[in-house]
């Protein structure tokens, strides 16, 4: 029985990512058309577009390669992987020690670097814009992510994300300036890996502000579809790993069937309050100028070295 | 006669192998293509036995020695296997290995162009120097193969010689590795001076040199005298300068073994003559070479991500590479002084996996630009692109390369680069506080070069490879360079084929194949290093990394940290499948169209980006660090401003470690010549003049 349970618990997360990702872009969606005063589609209007896509043709361009092709099926399920790792309801996943924290975002780098490539196979300009854009980006943003992950392991003394969730709830709440600096640099990447406003706008098809949207500009149907939902379940899996990292009181302990019913609730309760969270910055914020977004990354930078420094220093 | 046989012996005869290849190279000058085929055939047999050896003799913590009395009269050549000499013995024979096969194709292109037969002679010279370097156990010896090694490839960059920037850039390669060479020397002396005493010549010896001690101040001046003698070799920022210049104009072949493996020598010397002669007697040394090491791995990539030119693109990334492996040296420096042998054994071991890996994917890339070099012709990449659907074998295998290159998961560049993260990370509190400033900084650059690098291959992969032609011709050229004359068999005429032929192709799959089994097999080849951690700094990690099987790489303990390549690509591998399969149950229908582009029309091959809008935003946000030129003009053909017909914009970057540090002295050196030079009045009663005052001056001294 205790060699199925954790089994159990893998497939029942990944179930999850796959089913709740789309729900809770559908929340921010409509918690965005009310705090504007539209009025919004559902909370299950991501499922529509997801469906509608995987039942329509592919259009190819003419120049495409393999590499195109591929693309999808790989963000796809290198975003499935990151699902399993991640901690969302319990610690007990069996997939969690293939990677700590370090290797998720080499994850999360693999499936950037396809869809950098991806946008530069077909040969438009725009295509090229938006990978040029999107690793100028991810290369600001990554070296602040791992020093803000650095920080919470060196409290932690470890980067297994099961074991940083396992030490921080075990040690109670304990208000560390190092911690704090951490949180402030993770949200401010969040928002930028997963393309929210200020840096991206996820909703435009408007050639300057593009970047995301231009790397995947030519695709359509069921490739389109795979790279909609890996893009759902990315901002679903920051607001996963945020939790996680820094707020992991509620997610369920070794061996505890019983807390499950109770952390999938505290999963949906955080999950709605990121969400709003999220709203508020995306409605209270302009989009930035491109060449904003190194100040923006750099502050994130700044954050996070001066937790890790005042780890060193004071703790 | 089988028992008989140890790693040593291996390793010998294949240095033998490699001398009779030299031999039978002279003689069959006349018959070009049978050289090609013998003497690469034979060269990569012997890298292949070398390697053979190093595998053999480190796995078995294996130690040999033996004199050879050849050279100076009293003072005979020693040669020694040791399991750090067996690492880089492989390091060196593997990627020789691979690049020979490839040779056994590219040299060909050269035939009817010009003769081949110094390009063998040097290039079997030059590996016989490396492997000499790393078997050499005493001063003498191991500086004389130094200079066989440096003067062979200053050759073989010279080889297409009748480009000017070829004879420049190797008169820069000769001067810089000279002076890097004198600092060793001296090194050396200070080393084998103290050893007797200055009483005699048998300090010379790296094992007199082990067993004595040294004063603090002689070891440190020995110390900074050999690592930046080995730093100028090994292209570490700022003496990197000869590195963008000489390795792009070599013939690709030679650039891989160049970029590959022998900046790898300098890495072997640094660690030979500071863990295992001189030993770690300051913490600062540790420090010093983590400096280095991040200054040359962060503006390494930066000056990568400036390049048009695929192979300086790919110099410049050596330089960042080299900057890893000193990461980790440095590291493994800092905790062998504060005593922490678990620790270095930990930062050593990811150094010296970084190195190992560089070898395999720098030499991978290397290749795939010379088959791309040898199919189009075209050294700058943006006049290349699309060139994935004419050349599939080489697009796909670079592709391996740079996701190797750029530390993603599951290749190899991501183990050694998660490695030493994990040793920046565990890395206690130290008594210094200016250690507990650098490290997370450290951790944090160290992350800022990893990103950096991969923007800078996704542009190199995707300007050269993907994307259309952006070259000036419509298509890419057909294959009827002069290179290519006499009925090339590996190049399909006609429709644009540009495929590369079987050898070529086998080299770079050998090489490609060991970045993929580094990647996922990381725990097999930590515990076949081990011997190595414990040779130098006396602790290994394998007990900890092999608990949990070769699944698992465990560095210090399973909570600690653990990552499994194994398990990720199959976990990714299945979900591709699957979602691949569920999705091809309804046949949809997938029909090829132009181009959508958000509606616009017109959409040209030169309009797509290129390396250089590619790499603008990063050159606008860390333009402080080069000089930059950037010049926009308008051509005018009617003569009204108002009707420009086109645009012509110039770009120049360049390094600012030229003109800050190099034009200063090269310009100095210039003026003190001409004003020497005025002494030269080619008149010979003048001459008599300066013979007859110095002897006065003589006489004057020595009365």
């Amino acid at each position: 029985m205790n060699q199925i349970y954790p089994v159990i618990i893998e497939i029942l997360q990944i179930a999850i990512l796959l089913i709740a990702a789309p729900v809770f872009i559908g929340w921010i969606r409509m918690l965005k058309c009310w705090s504007q005063g539209r009025t919004s589609a559902g909370i299950l209007q991501p499922y529509r577009d997801i469906a509608k896509l995987f039942t329509k043709d592919v259009v190819l361009a003419e120049n495409a390669s393999w590499i195109f092709r591929f693309t999808p099926y790989l963000v796809f399920g290198v975003t499935v992987l990151v699902g399993a790792i991640v901690p969302i309801l319990s610690v007990d996943l069996p997939l969690s020690a293939t990677a700590d924290v370090i290797v998720l975002i080499g994850l999360f780098a693999i499936a950037r670097f396809f869809t950098a490539l991806a946008g530069m196979d077909i040969g438009t300009a725009f295509g090229g814009m938006g990978s040029s854009r999107e690793m100028m980006i991810a290369s600001l943003a990554e070296p602040a992510m791992l020093m803000a992950i650095f920080t919470v392991s060196l409290v932690s003394r470890s980067t297994s994300l099961s074991q940083i969730v396992h030490v921080i709830t075990s040690k109670g709440f304990i208000l560390r300036p190092s911690i704090a600096f951490a949180v402030l640099a993770f949200i401010l990447i969040a928002i930028a890996e997963t393309g929210r406003i200020p840096v991206d706008n996820p909703a435009t098809h408007l050639e300057l502000t593009m970047i995301h949207e231009a790397m995947i500009l030519e695709y359509s149907g069921r490739h389109l579809a795979l790279m909609e939902w890996a893009g759902m379940m990315k901002v679903f899996l920051f607001a996963g790993l945020g939790i996680a990292v820094f707020f992991p009181w509620g997610i369920a302990p070794k061996d505890n069937l019983i807390y499950l019913p109770a952390a999938i609730l505290f999963l949906a309760i955080k999950l709605c309050l990121a969400g709003t969270g999220l709203v508020l910055i995306e409605t209270g914020l302009a989009k930035m100028r491109i060449f904003r977004i190194p100040e923006f990354l750099g502050s994130a930078f700044l954050f996070a070295t001066l937790g890790m420094l005042s780890y060193f220093i004071l703790e | 006669m089988i028992s008989d046989i140890t790693p040593f012996g291996t390793a010998f005869f294949s240095i033998i192998l490699l001398l009779a290849a030299i031999v039978i190279a002279a003689f069959l000058n006349k018959y070009q293509k049978l050289l090609i085929s013998v003497s690469f055939s034979i060269t990569a047999l012997s890298c292949l036995m070398a390697s053979i050896a190093g595998i053999w003799g480190v796995g078995a913590g294996y130690v040999e020695s033996t004199t050879i009395s050849m050279g100076i009269p009293d003072l005979p050549f020693h040669l020694r296997l040791d399991p750090l000499s067996g690492f880089f013995l492989v390091v060196v024979g593997l990627l020789s290995f691979f690049v020979s096969v490839y040779s056994l194709g590219y040299v060909k292109g050269f035939i009817g162009h010009r003769s081949v037969t110094h390009l063998v002679i040097f290039y079997c010279l030059f590996i016989t120097g490396m492997f000499l370097v790393i078997l050499s156990d005493d001063a003498l010896s191991f500086l004389i193969s130094w200079e066989l090694m440096a003067a062979s490839s200053y050759f073989l960059v010279m080889f297409e010689d009748e480009r000017v920037e070829n004879r420049r850039a190797a008169f820069l390669y000769l001067v810089v590795a000279h002076v890097g060479a004198i600092a060793i020397l001296l090194s050396f002396g200070i080393l084998a001076g103290l050893t007797t005493g200055f009483k005699g010549f048998d300090g010379y010896t790296f094992d007199a040199m082990r067993q004595a001690e040294f004063p603090a101040g002689w070891a440190t001046a020995a110390f900074l005298l050999a690592f930046f003698g080995f730093a100028a070799k090994a292209g570490v920022i700022p003496f990197h300068v000869w590195l963008p210049e000489a390795h792009p104009v070599a013939p690709s072949n030679v650039s891989a073994l160049m970029s590959g493996v022998m900046l790898k020598t300098a890495i072997y010397g640094i660690v030979r003559v500071s863990f295992d002669l001189i030993g770690i007697s300051n913490w600062w040394w540790g420090a010093i070479v983590l400096i280095f090491g991040l200054i040359s791995a962060v503006l390494g990539v930066l000056y990568a991500l400036m390049q048009h030119d695929l192979k300086r693109l790919l110099a410049y990334s050596s330089v960042e590479n080299i900057g890893i492996i000193l990461i980790g040296i440095g590291l493994a420096m800092i905790f062998t002084y504060f005593e922490m042998p678990q620790l270095a054994a930990l930062s050593l071991l990811a150094g010296l996996y970084h190195t190992l890996n560089h070898a395999m994917f720098k030499g991978l890339l290397f290749m795939g630009a010379g088959a791309v070099l040898y199919a189009t012709k075209e050294r700058s990449m943006e006049e290349m692109g699309g060139l994935i659907h004419k050349m599939p074998w080489t697009a796909a295998l670079f592709l391996v390369g740079c996701i190797s290159i750029s530390a993603l998961p599951p290749f190899n560049g991501f183990v050694s680069e998660w490695l030493t993260f994990q040793a920046f990370l565990l890395s206690p509190s130290l008594q210094t506080p200016l250690l507990n400033l650098l490290i997370p900084l450290g951790a944090a650059l160290l992350a800022l070069a990893a990103a950096l690098s991969a923007a800078c291959f996704v542009m190199a992969f995707g300007v050269t490879f993907l994307g259309r032609w952006r070259g000036h011709h419509n298509s890419p050229p057909p294959f009827d360079s002069p290179l290519s004359k006499g009925g090339y068999r590996g190049v399909k005429g006609g429709n644009g084929g540009l495929e590369v032929d079987w050898y070529m192709r086998i080299g770079m799959i050998m090489a490609a194949l060991a970045c993929l089994i580094l990647g996922i097999l990381p725990t097999m080849t930590i515990g076949w290093m081990d011997a190595l951690s414990e040779q130098l700094v006396g602790d290994k990690i394998t007990i900890t990394a092999g608990e949990f099987g070769w699944l698992w790489l465990t560095p210090i303990a399973h909570e600690r940290a653990s990552y499994s390549a194994p398990i990720v690509l199959i976990v990714v591998l299945a979900v591709v499948l699957l979602a691949y399969i569920l999705l091809h149950i309804r046949k949809a229908a997938v029909h090829r169209a132009p181009l959508w582009d958000c509606g616009f029309e017109k959409v040209t091959n030169r309009m797509q980006y290129s390396a250089a809008s590619f790499s603008m935003p990063i050159r606008r946000i860390f333009g402080f660090l080069f000089s930059i030129r950037e010049d926009v003009r308008a051509v005018y053909p009617t003569g009204n401003p108002l009707f420009p017909k086109r645009l012509r914009y110039h770009l120049k970057v360049r390094d600012r470690f030229w003109g800050l540090f190099y034009k200063p002295v090269a310009d100095a050196s210039i003026w003190i010549s001409r004003k020497v030079g005025k002494l030269q009045q080619g008149r010979i009663q003048m001459y008599l003049i300066y013979s007859f005052i110095t002897i006065i001056v003589l006489l004057l001294f020595l009365r």
